[in-house]
């Protein structure tokens, strides 16, 4: 039974991109499958995803893979052209039984599209997203793949490229413009703004589901291709938490960001309860008298002395340079999320010159408008720009170095590159003579350490520990650790 | 149970005749929960009808709800059973002379003195029943292995009375804000369901069916803004809960036809935060 081994297969993938796949929830699977028809799709993907996956942000990896194992191999992707199909015999059966319900679907669009020039193919794309046609979507986004990306099989290139090149011929930037334009056009009255800001809105997330389609029918192309496996692991993408904050792109790094928040209640709610809980003293002899007397003196409750520890003051300083500027920001967006777990926080950032920005995040309530304010306003240019942790550190001990006191925990981020300037790491031991504790936190990938300018070695030898903390995972395990 | 679902199209076609619209993916779980006789772990922010999800589900199947209400501190004797030690005491007082020990031990020990608790209630009913476990995440994380043993085997083991095995096997489904992770152990025996921000499509539905009077346009609207604030960078995006509490607020006010003005007005319905508020106030006036 082909079911069998692709569910297998889509398991083991699952597995390999890094979830949790527990062997009852494999069977459960199995169970869920027998009971829920493949040919249902929709319904087929969530009997997967409510058996496999349990964490909501990994719901996009499940995604992505269930698309490149079920989905492109479905009826609504049948490819046009007969020789091109390499589905097996399993999947044209079903393909056959939805021929059917498909005809619609082409007739809208299907047929003569071949013949358009590009021009006519623009023109029928904007009518398709101005009234919103799916049908006549994904029908444009099949052709226009056909047409731009210039597949070749066989050809060992990444499915961005074939969907750069798509989209580029498509011009959409500017389609966002011409269906506003459109739009106004077509109605009667002025329009006011708000209307304007919507309609906005549902053209750019139209265009964003026409870009999914595109991108799906490149994957069903290279998957025919190339084979299910195969793509699976050109696909695979790191979790959000596993991805490095020095690597991120653009995407990850907004899909990281989005993983903060959650992950950040998660913690101030998990640390409060270990603040609350498993704490054990000595007798409270007075309390306990106090409430013997409603026992008419018998010690009936006894009553315990609770130690209170006290919280950590914290002074964060950070390089916000080039590199590590992704990393520094999303500590700082951490560490303010869970202020409530620290007395005060105070947080200084450097480049060559070193400024305070406690203020900024004292000013508003808002971490992102913040760290806009540090990277636009902060003052941390002294000379040139490069990376100087010495004379940061030198001014930061001239200037600050009066407030680090026994409750002050400093922590220091940064990959330690100082452009082969001084190190000055004297002033990280004073810091740890008067400190509590110095930690020392590095995004870079521990093999990389003290090599070229790195000196890492040299200032982590005054601290209590060098952290490596290239990903959210790391960062949270830290954290948790701190408080 | 009584009434056995025979397609995922007949869950979303019953919730939604009682005014719950399900999109594929909750009618999809409900119907799998059922046929595999396995609790439903559901997660998502708040205010998406989570525990409304689970009503509901109790009213399409005619099954009584038993709800178990989580906090912090919740134990053995809130949750599963407790000994009814007064009526114990008394029993043993009523007949200090007649009866021998080992008659009464056994006697104090029995059904009569057992005093249910949600978990135990559901796991005995003789009719259907559909439990909710509210908010799970609330409760300790060695609180949660209470629930291990009612979720998998659907029994619960009594020292003194043996195990008691359900007679049905109930529907169950437990809500979670995700506060904290919940064990390994708790999600494994559990079909998993995120139920998110719906769509602006099944929104603008759920408007048109909760709030009487409300016409097709102005529901459209909302359902338009709604979208549009959640993709802001907010605090607290508007749950569902919220839009209908600002379509309420608008048909009260008389609106059919909102522009920036009253939106601007009545974001507090909205939105909870100062911030927030400031913010979508300034990306819905400004114009591009």
């Amino acid at each position: 039974m082909p079911v069998i081994d692709l569910m297998s297969g889509f398991v083991g993938e699952l597995r390999r991109a890094g979830l949790p796949v527990s062997l009852t929830e494999n069977l459960d699977a199995m169970e869920a499958v027998k009971v829920i028809p493949i040919e249902d799709r929709e319904a087929f993907k969530y009997a997967l995803g409510a058996t496999l996956v349990k964490n909501s942000s990994h719901w996009r990896v499940f995604e992505t893979i269930f698309e490149v194992y079920f989905s492109l191999r479905g009826s609504q992707y049948n490819i046009v052209d007969p020789s091109e199909d390499q589905a097996d015999e399993f999947w044209r059966d079903e393909q056959d039984q939805a021929q059917l319900g498909q005809g619609e679907g082409r007739g809208a669009g299907g047929g003569g599209l071949e013949a358009l020039t590009p021009e006519e193919l623009a023109n029928m794309l904007m009518r398709a997203l101005m009234q919103g046609d799916q049908a006549m979507m994904r029908a444009l986004a099949r052709q226009s793949v056909a047409r731009f990306a210039g597949m070749e099989p066989g050809r060992p290139v990444g499915g961005t490229y074939y969907l750069y090149r798509t989209l580029r011929n498509l011009d959409l930037d500017n389609m966002l413009a011409k269906l506003m334009e459109a739009g106004k056009a077509s109605s009667q009255r002025e329009s006011t703004s708000l209307e304007q800001r919507l309609a906005k809105d549902e053209y750019e997330m139209r265009i964003e589901q026409f870009k999914k389609e595109v991108e799906a029918e490149i994957r069903r192309r290279l998957v025919a291709d190339r084979g299910a496996e195969a793509m699976a692991k050109t696909l695979r993408k790191p979790l959000p938490e596993d991805v490095e904050f020095m690597h991120a792109s653009r995407e990850e790094m907004q899909s990281l960001k989005k993983a903060l928040f959650p992950l950040t209640r998660k913690l101030a709610a998990r640390l409060a309860r270990k603040r609350r809980h498993g704490r054990k003293g000595p007798l409270d002899f007075r309390n306990t008298v106090r409430h013997s007397l409603s026992y008419g003196g018998v010690p009936a409750e006894p009553k315990f002395k609770y130690p209170r520890p006290a919280k950590p003051e914290l002074m964060v300083v950070a390089d916000i340079s080039g590199s590590v500027a992704a990393f520094a920001r999303f500590t700082l967006m951490l560490v303010y999320a869970i202020q409530s777990q620290f007395s005060k926080v105070r947080s200084f950032v450097f480049i060559d010159g070193i400024d305070e920005v406690t203020k900024h995040f004292r000013a508003t309530e808002d971490i992102q408008e913040a760290i806009h304010k540090v990277n636009t306003e902060a003052d941390v240019v002294w000379v040139d720009g490069h990376s100087d942790y010495g004379h940061a550190f030198e001014v930061f001990w001239e200037r600050y170095g009066k407030d680090i006191n026994p409750k002050t925990t400093v922590l220091l981020l940064g990959d330690a590159r100082n452009n082969y300037h001084a190190s000055q790491s004297w002033v990280v031991k004073e810091m740890r003579k008067h400190a509590r504790h110095v930690y020392w936190l590095n995004p870079e990938p521990r093999s990389y350490w003290n090599t070229g300018d790195s000196i890492v070695g040299e200032y982590g030898g005054h601290t209590d520990g060098v952290y490596e903390c290239r990903n959210l995972r790391q960062l949270e395990g830290f954290v948790e650790k701190l408080v | 149970m009584t009434n056995a679902f025979a397609s995922v199209a007949q869950v979303r076609d019953g919730l939604k005749k009682i005014n719950y619209l399900a999109d594929d993916g909750i009618a999809g779980v409900v119907y799998l929960a059922q046929r595999l006789g396995k609790p439903v772990l559901i997660e998502g922010p708040a205010g998406t009808g989570k525990t409304q999800l689970a009503k509901s589900v109790a009213e399409l199947t005619g099954a009584r709800l038993i709800r178990l209400q989580c906090y912090e501190g919740l134990d053995e004797s809130k949750a599963l059973y407790e000994w009814n030690y007064k009526k114990q005491l008394l029993r043993i007082q009523a007949d200090k002379t007649s009866d021998s020990w080992t008659e009464v031990h056994d006697d104090i020990f029995s059904d009569e003195f057992l005093l249910t608790r949600p978990l135990l209630e559901a796991i005995s009913a003789p009719d259907p029943v559909v439990l909710l476990i509210d908010e799970v995440d609330r409760v300790e994380v060695e609180t949660e292995a209470l629930l291990l043993e009612v979720l998998s085997e659907y029994q619960v083991s009594i020292p003194e009375l043996g195990t008691i095995t359900a007679k049905q096997i109930p529907m169950v489904f437990l809500t979670s804000n995700n506060t904290r992770e919940l064990s390994e152990a708790l999600k494994r025996r559990c079909l998993y369901l995120h139920v998110d921000y719906p769509d602006m499509e099944r929104e603008k539905e759920i408007v048109l069916a909760k709030v009487p009077d409300i016409s097709a346009n102005l529901a459209d609207q909302i359902a338009r803004i709604v979208r549009s604030i959640r993709q802001l960078d907010l605090k607290k995006a508007p749950s569902v809960s919220e839009t209908l509490d600002w379509a309420r607020t608008l048909i009260l006010l008389g609106v059919d036809h909102i522009d920036a003005e009253q939106a601007k007005e009545t974001l507090h319905v909205l939105l909870k935060y100062q911030t927030d508020i400031a913010k979508a106030a300034k990306e819905l006036s400004v114009d591009e």
